[in-house]
């Protein structure tokens, strides 16, 4: 059990009953990708697992939601193997109630895949609000929030950096090229989530502690079939040695004339 | 088979970018056999004709009074509607912001996958075969489409123009499908201070790290930024301390940038940052440390206190702009 309710509910306002937050567990930043035998596959030994960045600040703002109406659920949801628990058990240290876990094993899944998965379990919960991070610091698609609001038909905004909740409505800012688009939205929605949209907290000895108790609920995923084939995963052309032209602001008519005459970029 | 190429448009003007992707467009089609179809949403028509020089024979455009801005829903009404009348081999986007948003709401209405931030995009054996970046480009991943239509956002800035095919494109209605709806509507679009230039779209950026020792110091790259037609840029840990905002963030969670000239000033080399820069063009190094790993991956270093290598350095490209 989460241990903040003093607060009584204001029920003279529209609170959100329910948020989900679908999250993956990523490779930590710091990993340096290996390539596992198969040639198609992340070599996964010695990597550290966590929570997808983006996704923290998902969870973090479902949070706050919840908190500033002084009621509601929030529902971590995700799909993977056996080790994914960690992840979902970091969620609700953090403070979610309870948590879902569509089991999969063997390759991992194309967004599409995941996508369907997620939104079959998503459909009969109903939820206000679902969010996501802006993408897996994986596979960097970027598509799973969409592809998921529109199988259950419902509006999404991508990358939301500035969040504002109104009743059954919700101001939200997302970062377009040079400058910010602000939109309008009404709820039940999806939203994922970009760095900038608060600061995540980290989970409290006692949520840690609490979060033992709450409940994970698993079961089988229902990816369908892939729509998209991984031939390889490959290194990229390494970039050949580089020079140091001279020490100190003395290098620095070197400098101008190589990227002049050599590089030919200014 | 055609190519269908989602054409952007912003406030009435077609975007370069999708320029880029017509140019791929025209490639792919040249070895596949089929024309190059644009499809674009619009309050009217942003000049479409003229991208007949860049490749796109024919472009539908779908027209509504509230499409002056981007509206997700109904785009993605346009461009399922263009889908279903051409039966597209390829749907192209840009990897743009409004790309990123698009494309996966059109692969979810017509069930395929796509393919995301492509860099590369072939024809091998008869098939298209994407190469597109993950782990912010520590590897990168080649996929194939068994569905029968492929879908694939192809990063800006990687890929020329199309441009030379010397003559105008069709510009044909097109109908569809879509009545507005106030569940999502954008309500205003805010200009970044200074007119910046995004740095997924800038040719040179000049990127700043904890070196610079505090926020009011970014002014001397600032300097040199103005100096190059740059834009400035920043490492995690500057945005992490507050001193540069998130939209200025390169690496795994920030942008991945691939301008032709990068100046990474005062910034050691994290990995998470070299992930989101390493596939500049020409990459330059100011770092008073000699065993910075920054200077593994640079093409010229220069050794030094940054605080007397910037400021000499933008009097030299001023230099070089009177002489020019």
């Amino acid at each position: 059990m989460w241990a903040a309710a003093p607060v009584a509910p204001d029920m003279t306002k529209e609170s959100v009953v329910l948020q989900v937050v679908c999250i993956k567990q990523v490779p930590d930043t710091e990993t340096r990708v290996k390539v596992a035998a198969d040639g198609v596959q992340l070599d996964s030994a010695g990597v550290t697992w966590v929570m997808n960045p983006y996704d923290e600040y998902a969870v973090e703002e479902a949070l706050r939601i919840r908190e500033k109406a002084g009621a509601g659920e929030v529902v971590a949801l995700t799909l993977g193997g056996p080790g994914v628990t960690s992840t979902l058990r970091n969620a609700l240290a953090m403070g979610a109630d309870r948590a879902i876990h569509l089991t999969h094993d063997g390759s991992p899944p194309d967004p599409l895949q995941i996508a369907r998965a997620l939104a079959a379990e998503l459909q009969p919960l109903g939820a206000q609000i679902v969010w996501f991070g802006r993408q897996a610091v994986d596979d960097d698609a970027a598509q799973v929030g969409p592809i998921v609001a529109e199988m259950l038909g419902i509006p999404c905004v991508t990358a939301v950096a500035k969040f504002e909740l109104n009743g059954e409505t919700a101001k939200v800012e997302r970062e377009i090229e040079g400058g910010r688009e602000v939109l309008e939205v009404r709820l039940p929605a999806a939203f994922t989530a970009d760095k900038g949209l608060n600061e995540p907290r980290y989970a409290s000895l006692k949520g840690i502690m609490a979060a033992k108790k709450k409940t994970i609920d698993a079961k089988p995923a229902a990816p369908g079939e892939p729509s998209l084939e991984v031939l390889a995963l490959e290194l990229p052309p390494a970039r050949g040695a580089g020079r140091v032209v001279g020490e100190g602001p003395a290098a620095v008519a070197e400098l101008v004339r190589v990227l002049r005459e050599e590089a030919k970029v200014i | 088979m055609s190519i269908l190429v989602f054409i952007e448009q912003r406030d009435g003007t077609v975007r370069s970018t999708s320029r880029e992707v017509l140019g791929v467009a025209a490639r792919l089609a040249g070895e596949l056999g089929g024309p190059v179809v644009g499809v674009s949403a619009a309050a009217a028509d942003p000049g479409l004709a003229a991208l007949g020089d860049a490749g796109a024979e024919q472009v539908l455009l779908a027209t509504h009074e509230s499409f002056g801005r981007y509206d997700a829903a109904g785009y993605t009404a346009a461009v399922v509607a263009a889908a279903e009348k051409v039966s597209p081999k390829a749907i192209l986007f840009s990897a743009s912001a409004m790309g990123k948003d698009l494309a996966p709401r059109v692969a979810a209405r017509l069930g395929v996958g796509l393919a995301a931030d492509c860099t590369a995009l072939d024809v091998e054996g008869g098939r298209i075969v994407a190469t597109r970046p993950v782990f912010a480009g520590k590897a990168q991943q080649r996929l194939a489409f068994p569905g029968k239509t492929a879908i694939a956002s192809l990063r800006p800035k990687v890929f020329p123009p199309g441009a030379g095919a010397g003559k105008a494109g069709a510009v044909e209605p097109l109908a569809f499908e879509w009545s507005p709806d106030a569940n999502a509507r954008v309500v205003s679009v805010e200009a970044a201070s200074g007119g910046k230039i995004d740095l997924t779209e800038s040719e040179i950026i000049v990127s700043g790290g904890r070196g610079l020792k505090g926020p009011e110091h970014f002014k001397l790259l600032e300097d040199l930024a103005a100096a190059l037609g740059a834009t400035v840029g920043a490492s995690r840990a500057v945005v992490d301390a507050g001193w540069r905002p998130h939209s200025d963030q390169v690496g795994q969670t920030g942008k991945t940038v691939s301008p032709k000239l990068y100046f990474a000033i005062g910034i050691s080399g994290a990995i998470q940052h070299l992930a989101g820069m390493s596939s500049s063009g020409c990459i330059v190094a100011i770092n008073k440390d000699a065993e910075a790993p920054i200077f593994k991956v640079a093409d010229y270093g220069i050794v030094g206190d940054l605080f007397e290598v910037v400021p000499a350095l933008t009097e030299e490209v001023k230099k070089l702009n009177a002489a020019v």
